[in-house]
């Protein structure tokens, strides 16, 4: 039972998103890097834990980018897995960065993929279903619960304006999200362990983009805020009705 | 040919997928051309989704398709693409458009853009938001054959009438491979989240679990549902899908009313793209108060029910 765990890299949640070269570049000056939240709070806790609980054999991970994603590939070690692949592409959008996933995966046959909901910088959500369908195998989004059961898993996801809980049989890929796992922090062992884990970097295989941004662009500033004061809400309410028009 | 993935819940269609009908109607006159729709599974009236625009219903209507099984669905999906040649295919981007779109993308190679809150613009570019709704991207899609997932409340709802012919899509469905399904729905009269346009949030600053009785009148007051922020939703006083945020769902409701929440970037960044946002806390410093159109200063123990009181009462002015 082998898992990979797909990993990307984002700027920090505090990153105050800017952009240059007249607005088709982020900026990414000072800039701090993590690991997507969804990839390591979830997916690869998850992989983890299947792990420790011997329901898995193996935890790879993997990340489709330049040298600058290892450091957070160190990071997502620390945590724990083997080992780590670096896909030498830099600049990939989703289609072509799913290609290198697969490519990898179908070379190194894995039983399970696991992936984030989305990324939280480009907000995709396409990367994990276009691994699947490079590789032919079954998918389910938004996975809040994912446990093993001999060659199948049992698992549950968040419908609109419910649950639902299903059974899916291996191989899968399944994107993760909150539900799923607890975060964790590295312990020093696991920091001192992971610098001498392999980080296998492979040359990428040919494939194209689909998509390309042509510029950024920042929502316009709100106005500033009309205070009401709190023994009048009728103003609120009036302003509400006449002015914002939303009830 | 424009083509629109009409999603159905229990028979049912959504105000979304109104909403991605109207948007794939539009597109289709801009390119002049015509608007179809595939429906999957058992529903109870097709046709109604001629009201927005669509020509004609390519309709799968076979019992396992009710069930979410993404190799089934992208097969049904495909066949009524080459069935109909249709070049550019609409989702409402949600959870089932996640399991579909990126799929089809890579089976017909066609570019996709998930996210999209707009029609694509002269140049083709479609504005697509990013970094949880801090930013906006245009892309554009180099293939013939284009992939474009609308986000929920972005694009209105727009009648159009058409002549909706209803047609059998004749499909296998194949796979066997997702079994056991049970679905759990919360109270059927409370609309989610994501399509929501009336939102009424929840944070730390509300003290505990069992003072969320306030908001629930507040929110039952107008019809809006009930989100929440991390913290709130981490220490299980609300469950997780309420949690809103960059690490949980981004919304663009027309009205986003924050309660004890201090607004920190991480959660700003799921609810900004609001178009009204009234912000109740204590704290005249409240980063929140920077982001938005109204705000109170108080108690929020004291307001929100005078709030909801002159809320029930406008109400009913109404609807005499
Ligand atoms: C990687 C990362 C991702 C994150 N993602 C998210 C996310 O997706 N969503 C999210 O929400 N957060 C997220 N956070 C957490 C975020 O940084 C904040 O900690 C969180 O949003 C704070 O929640 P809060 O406003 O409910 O609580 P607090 O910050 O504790 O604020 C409570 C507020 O209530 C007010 N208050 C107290 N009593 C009253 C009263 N009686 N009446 C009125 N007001 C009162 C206070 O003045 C205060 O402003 C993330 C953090 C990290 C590091
Ligand atoms: N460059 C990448 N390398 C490895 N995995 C990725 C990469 N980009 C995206 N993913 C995975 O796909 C998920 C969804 O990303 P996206 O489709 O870009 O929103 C992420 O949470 C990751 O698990």
């Amino acid at each position: 039972m082998k898992i990979l765990v797909c990993i990307t890299k984002t700027p920090d949640t505090t990153t105050k998103v800017q952009f240059t070269d007249n607005n088709t570049k982020f900026a990414e000056d000072g800039v701090q890097w993590i690991i997507n939240p969804y990839d390591e709070w979830y997916a690869l806790v998850r992989a983890l834990e299947l792990k420790e609980s011997g329901a898995a054999s193996e935890v790879h991970l993997i990340s489709v980018g330049g040298a600058d994603v290892e450091p957070i590939m160190r990071k997502a070690l620390a945590l724990g897995g083997e080992q780590a692949i670096r896909v030498n592409a830099e600049g990939a959008d989703t289609y072509n960065t799913a290609a290198q996933i697969a490519e990898y995966a179908k070379a190194n046959s894995y039983d399970l993929v696991l992936a984030g909901k989305e990324s939280i910088d480009y907000n995709n959500g396409s990367v994990p279903a276009m691994v699947a369908e490079f590789l032919g195998a079954q998918f389910v989004p938004n996975a809040t619960k994912l446990d093993l059961n001999g060659s199948s898993l049992n698992l549950e996801r968040e419908i609109d304006g419910g649950k639902e809980s299903l059974t899916v049989a291996l191989p899968a890929v399944i994107s993760c999200q909150k539900g799923m796992a607890e975060a964790r922090i590295p312990n020093m062992r696991g920091i001192m362990a992971a610098r001498t884990k392999p980080l296998t970097v492979v040359d990428a295989t040919a494939a194209e983009n689909l998509v390309e941004t042509t510029s950024y662009e920042l929502p316009p500033a709100k106005s500033g805020v009309r205070l009401i004061d709190a023994d009048n809400v009728q103003e609120l309410v009036d302003l509400l009705h006449n002015e914002a028009k939303v009830i | 040919m424009v083509l629109v993935f009409a999603e159905q819940q229990n028979g049912k269609f959504k105000k979304a997928t109104f909403e991605a009908i109207s948007y794939g109607a539009q597109l289709a006159s801009k390119q002049d051309t015509e608007c179809a729709a595939v429906v999957l599974g058992l529903v109870d009236n097709p046709s109604q989704l001629a009201t927005y625009g669509a020509e004609k219903i390519m309709h799968a209507g076979v019992a396992e398709l009710n069930n979410f099984n993404s190799k089934n669905y992208t097969d049904a999906i495909a066949k009524a693409i080459e069935t109909s040649g249709a070049n550019t295919i609409i989702f409402s981007d949600n959870v089932t458009a996640r399991g579909i779109a990126p799929r089809l993308s890579v089976r017909l190679k066609a570019g996709m853009v998930s996210g999209a809150i707009a029609l694509p613009a002269d140049d083709g570019a479609i504005k697509k938001s990013v970094f949880s709704g801090k930013a906006f991207a245009h892309v554009n899609i180099k293939t013939d054959k284009k992939i474009i997932c609308v986000t929920p409340n972005s694009v209105g709802i727009v009648e159009n009438q058409k002549a909706g012919l209803v047609e059998n899509l004749e499909v296998s469905v194949s796979d066997n491979s997702i079994s056991n399904q049970t679905l759990n729905t919360v109270s059927g009269d409370t609309i989610p989240l994501g399509e929501a346009e009336l939102v009424v949030s929840g944070g730390r600053g509300l003290k505990g679990p069992e003072n969320w009785g306030i908001l629930e009148d507040l929110a039952s007051s107008i019809g809006a549902t009930l989100a929440c922020s991390r913290p709130v939703a981490d220490s299980d006083w609300r469950p997780h899908h309420e949690h809103v945020g960059q690490t949980g769902g981004t919304i663009r409701p027309n009205l986003y009313i924050a309660v004890g929440i201090s607004g920190a970037i991480q959660h700003l960044a799921g609810v900004n793209s609001s178009k009204t946002i009234v912000v109740i806390n204590k704290d005249p410093e409240a980063p929140f108060f920077k982001a938005a159109d109204y705000g109170i200063v108080g108690d929020a123990f004291e307001i929100v029910p005078k709030l909801t009181a002159a809320l029930k009462e406008f109400k009913t002015s109404q609807s005499n």
